[in-house]
Formats: structure tokens, sequence, C-alpha cells
């Protein structure tokens, strides 16, 4: 085991995992995330807890894994380089480490002008596959990225993003084996509603065998209203959601059922692409419906390791 | 060259008042190039000012001039005399200008009449873009000759993050992603398999983090 962590023994054991998304509040109060956290216990393999997401500022990461901790929740500790050189992002791994954090998730961050600090200075000292190497360099050869060693033990089990749905598309997954190289264990995606594409994705990921040393988890994203659908098919880029579904939203009569409808059936899909191990769901603003998809989905009762 | 914009004339009128016996100095170099600091312009803000100062009732005399480049002493010191006979001098050079001058003339005040805004180049008539950071360690041979430190707004050398659409930037759609354009043009050069090499972390010293910056080479110096 690398990291010992409940995700790792899950994924590694060959089942398929699920895997939420949680988001500190704009505020002190370490009820909000518990309070978020506590009910997808049951029904999630760990919890991602996001940094700065979309470059507005939270409490951080790190705090709201410790937080979930408290209440049994196995945290993702989700990190950006947009906010940290490689000083503060190994001091805050050895942290993590310490607090007994065991999932990690590097990434680049939404750049910082989405956010409401747009005037603040990126750092971006390093980027997020020079990230993953670091991390796992740290854990395997307790090296930090000078060369330098660590004491103890960095148990960590290392996760990357990848987004099917950006451009160019024939270098995503190019970039998918350089982070895997680099040390990905698992991969969680963007948010999949353009099925065609991310099938055909995964396609060039089996061939290249991708798929054998990674764990995929496939990203969704449970649609609340027409406007959101709106808003994502317009506004986000590298987000990819057909006018069909967008269209669905509009003509609904109940849009938050619709939406859950969606998302069962893209996860029914997800289940037969070949090579997918698990499924992420970000439900924005929106975490107390994740019990329901997951028990719809028929992913209940979640494997106790 | 470096690109400099003029400051607004509000701004410059604010800076200068006071300053009765006023010289604005164009660079013909960069800044000329820029069509914001050369002669030209130096005469168009002298002008500018007159009429200001004419409307607000400031005495004073305006007197324009441009030099070949203000970031060379031997071109600096041509103005001698004619920065003597003023109370300030408005450089329209970039900050590499002015600051030569403050140093050459240091008890006369030296005011910037531009922004200095990156090392770029000419894309058409009155665009202008960015395409080199100064980052003291050129990469240009392994990215196809686009540079993802000056033109990333993530300075990514393992591009491109999931925001790039379309051949564009997720900051904006006015805006190209450059790993796309490295991609494409290394795709056409059939050289595209060298990103799949996991480009190292960067040494940011030279790039400027490494505190002032300053190059001295022994076989000119010695």
């Amino acid at each position: 085991m690398k990291s010992g962590s409940n995700l790792e023994k899950i994924l590694e054991s060959g089942q398929f995992a699920v895997t939420a998304e949680c988001g500190p509040p704009k505020g002190t109060s370490p009820k909000v995330i518990q309070k978020k956290g506590e009910p997808l216990k049951s029904c999630c393999d760990a919890l991602n807890v996001t940094d700065n997401q979309t470059a507005i500022v939270r409490m951080s990461s790190l705090s709201g894994c410790v937080l979930l901790k408290e209440v049994g929740v196995e945290p993702v500790l989700q990190m950006v380089v947009r906010d940290r050189n490689r000083l503060a992002l190994q001091a805050d791994l050895l942290g993590a480490a310490a607090l007994g954090i065991r999932n990690v998730l590097c990434l680049s961050g939404d750049h910082q002008r989405f956010g409401n600090h747009p005037t603040a200075k990126g750092v971006y000292d390093i980027d997020s596959i020079q990230f993953l190497q670091m991390v796992k360099n740290m854990r395997d050869e307790h090296r930090f990225i000078n060369g330098e060693e660590i004491s103890g033990d960095v148990p960590l089990y290392i996760g990357a993003a990848a987004n099917p749905f950006a451009d160019p598309f024939e270098f995503r997954v190019i970039r998918l084996a350089k982070k895997i190289a680099a040390g990905a264990d698992f991969i969680q995606t963007q948010g999949i509603f353009d099925m065609a594409k991310f099938i055909e994705w995964m396609k060039m990921v089996r061939d290249r065998g991708l798929d054998e040393k990674t764990h995929i988890l496939a990203g969704l994203i449970p649609i609340k209203s027409v406007g959101m659908a709106r808003y994502m098919a317009n506004n986000v880029s590298g987000l990819s959601l057909p006018k069909e579904l967008v269209d669905r939203m509009a003509d609904a009569q109940e849009p938050k059922e619709e939406g859950i409808k969606i998302c069962l059936e893209l996860i029914e899909q997800l289940k037969e692409v070949e090579g997918v191990h698990g499924v992420h769901v970000m439900a924005v603003a929106w975490e107390d419906i994740v019990p329901r998809i997951v028990e719809e989905a028929g992913l209940m009762p979640r494997p106790v390791m | 060259m470096i690109t400099v914009e003029q400051k607004k004339l509000e701004e410059i009128a604010e800076m200068t008042k006071g300053h009765s016996r006023l010289l604005i100095l164009g660079c013909e170099t960069c800044a000329a190039m820029s069509l914001a600091g050369g002669k030209r312009q130096a005469e168009e803000v002298a002008g500018a000012i007159r009429i200001a100062r004419k409307m607000s009732g400031e005495n004073g005399k305006i007197v324009e001039d441009a030099i070949a480049r203000q970031c060379e002493p031997e071109f600096v010191d041509l103005v001698e005399e004619g920065v003597a006979q003023c109370d300030a001098v408005l450089s329209l050079a970039c900050g590499a200008g002015v600051q030569l001058l403050a140093e050459r003339y240091p008890d006369k005040v030296i005011l910037p009449g531009c922004n200095t805004s990156f090392l770029g180049i000419t894309e058409g008539l009155g665009i202008w873009s960015e395409r080199c950071a100064g980052c003291g360690n050129c990469i240009l041979d392994k990215t196809g000759g686009l540079c993802p430190i000056a033109r990333c707004a993530k300075q990514l050398l393992n591009g491109p993050c999931g925001g790039s659409m379309n051949g564009k930037c997720e900051i904006s759609k006015k805006v190209d992603c450059v790993w796309q354009l490295i991609i494409d043009r290394l795709t056409r050069l059939g050289r595209l398999e060298v990103l799949e090499e996991i480009f190292p972390v960067k040494d940011w010293s030279p790039a400027g983090h490494g505190g002032p910056r300053k190059v001295i080479r022994e076989d000119l110096t010695s």
C-alpha cells in the first residue's frame, strides 16, 4: 500500500469507487463543512475538499480535511499550484501527512482572474505535472524537490485531474500519460455530459494502456437548474454540455428531478465503459443530493475495507 | 522591442504641474516604434500640455527633444544642456530610460510619460503583443519557438491546462492558448513527441526572482 487510504484500498482491490466533493465555507465555522460531509460518509469512499475553488477564498482545504476526518469522513486534499510555491506546497504536504490525510489531488487551479481577487499575483512556480512528480518523490524517495531528505513517511495516494473535453483533443491523452508517468495513482475527470466524446477519449486511453496504469474516476456534475445548464454550456471553458441536455433541462417540469435523471443515465453508461474505475460526483452547492444519486445508481452499500 | 504606452494626458498634466520649465524627451528606438514616446509623440505631448496650461493659466516653458536611446549613457549625455535649463524632464522612454536619466542627472526631477508594457512585437498598425518575459533561460528550442512563460496565463511548462478550448485560453476568448499553438507547430514540424517528456521544474532565479539582474561580460570589462 502506498498510503493505506480507504480510496486506495477500494481502487486497488478492483472495486468501483465513489467520491464526491465538498467546498469549505467562506468563513470560520467548522460545522458548515462537517454538516456537508457527514451525510456523505456512508455513500462515498472519500470526499474531496476543494482548494480556493474557482479562485474564491474559502477556508483552507487542509483545515477542511481535518474537520472532515473528525467526523469520520476520509478526505482527499485538493491542492492548486496557483496559490503556493514549491516551499508552501511541500510544507502543507508534510502537515497533511502528519495530520493523517492520505489522499491528495494535484491541480493547476482556475486562473485567479475568475475569482474574487482577480488582481492577485498567481504563483504557478511549478505546474500540476511537476507537482505530481514532486509528491511522488516525497512519498517514494523521501526527498524534497531539492533532493534533501525528509524525515518520516509521506503516505499519500496521489490524484490528478484530466479533462477529455478541452482542446486539443488528441493531445489530452498524451498529457494524461505525462500525469501518470509523473505519479498519478488515480484520475478524477472533468464533469462528463458529452458521452460520445468521453467514450472516444477512453478508447485512446485504453489504446495506450493507460487504464491499467492508473484508476480513472469519471466526473459528474448533477445539474440543478436550466440556468446552471446554460451557464456551464456557455461560460465554463473546457466543459462540453450538449444542447440536447440543455433542452431537456429547459423543457422539464421539475428541473431538479430531470438533473438527477440525467446524472443517473450518465452513471449507467459509465459503468459500461471499460477502464472506468469509479465516479466522482461534484454536486456544487448541492451536496445533499449525493446520497440519493449513489443509492439510485445502485452503488450502495459502499464496501467496508 | 520594449512596448510602451503613453500615459493619459490628465495623469501627465497632474504630475508635471508646477514644473514650469519642462523638457519632454522622446526616445527614438522602442518608444518610437510603440508610437508612444518618439520624437513625434514628444511634440504632440508638448503641444497638448501647452494648451492645457493656457487653459489653466499656468505659466512656463515647454521644450521638446528626442534622443536615439535613453538607455545608453552616451546618448543621454547629449541632452545635458537642455536638461540643465529645465525644472523637470518628462521622459517618454521605457522605465529603463527614465531611470538612466535620473542616474545621469541626480539633481533633476525626472518623470515618466509612458507605462512600460512588455517585450513584444508589432502585430499590425496599432497592435502590439507580448512575446518574451525575459526569464533569463530561453526554452524556445523545446516549445516550437513559442513561449509558454510569456504567453500562457499560468506559465505552464507541461500544458495545456484543462481550460483550453477552440484554441483559446480559459481567461478570455480573445487570448490564444499558446499550448495549442505549440502543439500545432510541433505537429507541423513532425516533432510533437518532444512534448511527451515531462518538462522539469524551472529555475526562476534568472527570471528576476533571484533579485535584480545584471549581465557582466568579463571579456569586455577586463
